[in-house]
């Protein structure tokens, strides 16, 4: 009966070979945005460090008193990233241009394809079609995962409770302002207009407009557009961005790029690879005498009429 | 008789003259202005508008061509080489207070040259601080505006400040 052998082994095979990602899976890495994606135009001209942003975000999202008053300009003296309890802060570069000082705002930046999202094994980060990336604290196991993959390092972390740390982050003012059409608190508060609020498509827009208007005050380049396959939270300024703080290594690939191609081929080699190998097996051992040999056909086949 | 006549009309017609002032805009021009429409963090302004006209003399470096003074940067002469004034000169008539309610994203005319209008709280600051920064007037937040009670406790500052760390204890000689 080895024809019938044979035919099984292929539909084995083919069933195998189709099992593989589908066609939709494999077009990871090539998302960009909802159509309907608000995002927030950063223009590193304009900020003088008020810090408003910073007091708007700590009000809004109800974080804890902070240690110095908000208009207390010797934060600057270090730099800060964000934590469980600012959600956003604001740095200041010396570039040692004649312009002065530049500030920086750091804040979520609320990827096309977050890294977050594709490395939470709970599945506790949503990309909302608002544009926001928010997290679900109860579902979160505070593996810290996230904080790893995030290319900004912009995932803060309750270390201060002991029982149910969780991750915390800019949501965008998803629950109180976005989800309703408004902007968020620290892009109201801003007195300087740091911060324009918009559809993602339009920002694109108005930034190329200021780059191609005043070309002496902006650098030729949008951070943000493309790097880890476009964030939300676009930069514009007016030096070089790797003298503010950024890190201009970045890919044009989102994060999940770098492993969705070794991922993608997992179920197809555990399904290929155990009957390609009982199939080795088998041929290398085909015309052997074994012990403990049970199977009728070969046996009847070494029996001697 | 006639130059009885000649004389009332002369005199008549340069009583006229005298009358109506070459500039009859600066009759409606305050002297002042209470800027309120962003009372919240800070009380209003008590802007002296007889004095920046003193200063800057040009109109146009506030009001673009609005108030019927022509602009002389190179970026809008493009377009508004011949613009004279429009029908309102207040800031809050094209620069909205909330620019980005979702009514005014709505409103938008995104194929507009105009697209990147700045709000009102954006265009007084940009505005202001640049010549202020250049003259050598007031930069400070408090310099113009005065923090209300609110704002205060927004910044966490003034009556509101956190208490010192015991760091600062140290000039006490512990």
């Amino acid at each position: 009966m080895k024809r019938r052998d044979f035919l099984k082994g292929c539909m084995a095979c083919g069933a195998a070979a189709t099992l593989g990602v589908s066609q939709k899976a494999w077009g990871i890495g090539s998302f960009e945005g909802y159509p309907e994606g608000m995002g927030v135009l950063v223009d590193l001209t304009r900020c003088v460090g008020c810090r408003s942003c910073e007091a708007a975000c700590n009000k809004e999202q109800q974080l804890p008193a902070p240690e110095v008053p908000f208009d207390d300009k010797s934060v600057f003296e270090e730099k800060r990233r964000p934590t469980e309890k600012a959600y956003t802060v604001v740095n200041r570069y010396e570039t040692g241009k004649e312009k002065g000082p530049v500030y920086r705002k750091i804040q979520c930046n609320h990827c096309n394809e977050p890294a977050c999202l594709t490395s939470c094994f709970v599945n506790a980060y949503t990309k909302t079609k608002e544009g926001a990336v928010i997290y679900n604290s109860k579902v979160c196991v505070g593996c810290r995962n996230c904080m790893i993959a995030c290319p900004f390092n912009v995932p803060g972390y309750s270390y201060s409770s002991a029982l149910n740390p969780v991750v915390k982050k800019c949501i965008f003012c998803y629950d109180t302002r976005l989800k309703y059409g408004k902007p968020p608190a620290c892009v109201e508060v801003c007195p300087q207009e740091v911060l324009t609020f918009g559809h993602r498509n339009d920002l694109l827009k108005i930034g190329r407009d200021r780059i191609k208007e005043k070309p002496d005050r902006y650098v030729d380049h949008i951070y943000g557009e493309k790097e880890v396959g476009g964030t939300s939270w676009l930069y514009l300024a007016g030096v070089n961005f790797d003298q503010v703080g950024f890190d201009t290594t970045m890919a044009n690939e989102p994060i999940i790029s770098n492993v969705k191609d070794f991922l993608g081929i997992v179920p197809m080699v555990l399904t290929i690879w155990p009957a390609l190998f009982t199939g080795f097996h088998l041929l290398a051992t085909k015309n052997k005498n074994h012990t403990n040999h049970e199977d009728g056909h070969s046996a009847q086949e070494d029996h001697k009429p | 008789m006639y130059a009885v006549r000649n004389w009332l009309i002369g005199g008549a017609f340069m009583l006229a003259l005298i009358m109506s002032p070459a500039d009859s805009r600066a009759k409606a021009t305050p002297d002042t202005l209470e800027l309120d429409a962003l009372v919240n963090l800070y009380e209003k302004v008590h802007f002296n508008h007889a004095k920046h006209i003193m200063l800057v003399k040009d109109c146009a470096d506030c009001h673009h061509h609005t108030a019927g003074t022509l602009t002389s940067n190179p970026n809008c002469v493009k377009c508004h080489k011949n613009s004279g004034g429009t029908a309102s000169v207040a800031c809050r008539s094209c620069h909205f207070v909330q620019p980005f309610s979702a009514a005014a994203l709505r409103q938008k005319d995104k194929s507009a040259y105009h697209n990147d209008i700045m709000g009102l709280k954006g265009a007084y600051h940009q505005s202001c601080t640049k010549c202020h920064a250049k003259m050598g007037g007031p930069t400070g937040c408090q310099d113009c505006h005065t923090r209300s009670k609110q704002g205060d406790a927004f910044y966490s500052a003034g009556a509101y400040a956190p208490p010192q760390a015991h760091g600062e204890g140290k000039q006490h000689g512990h």
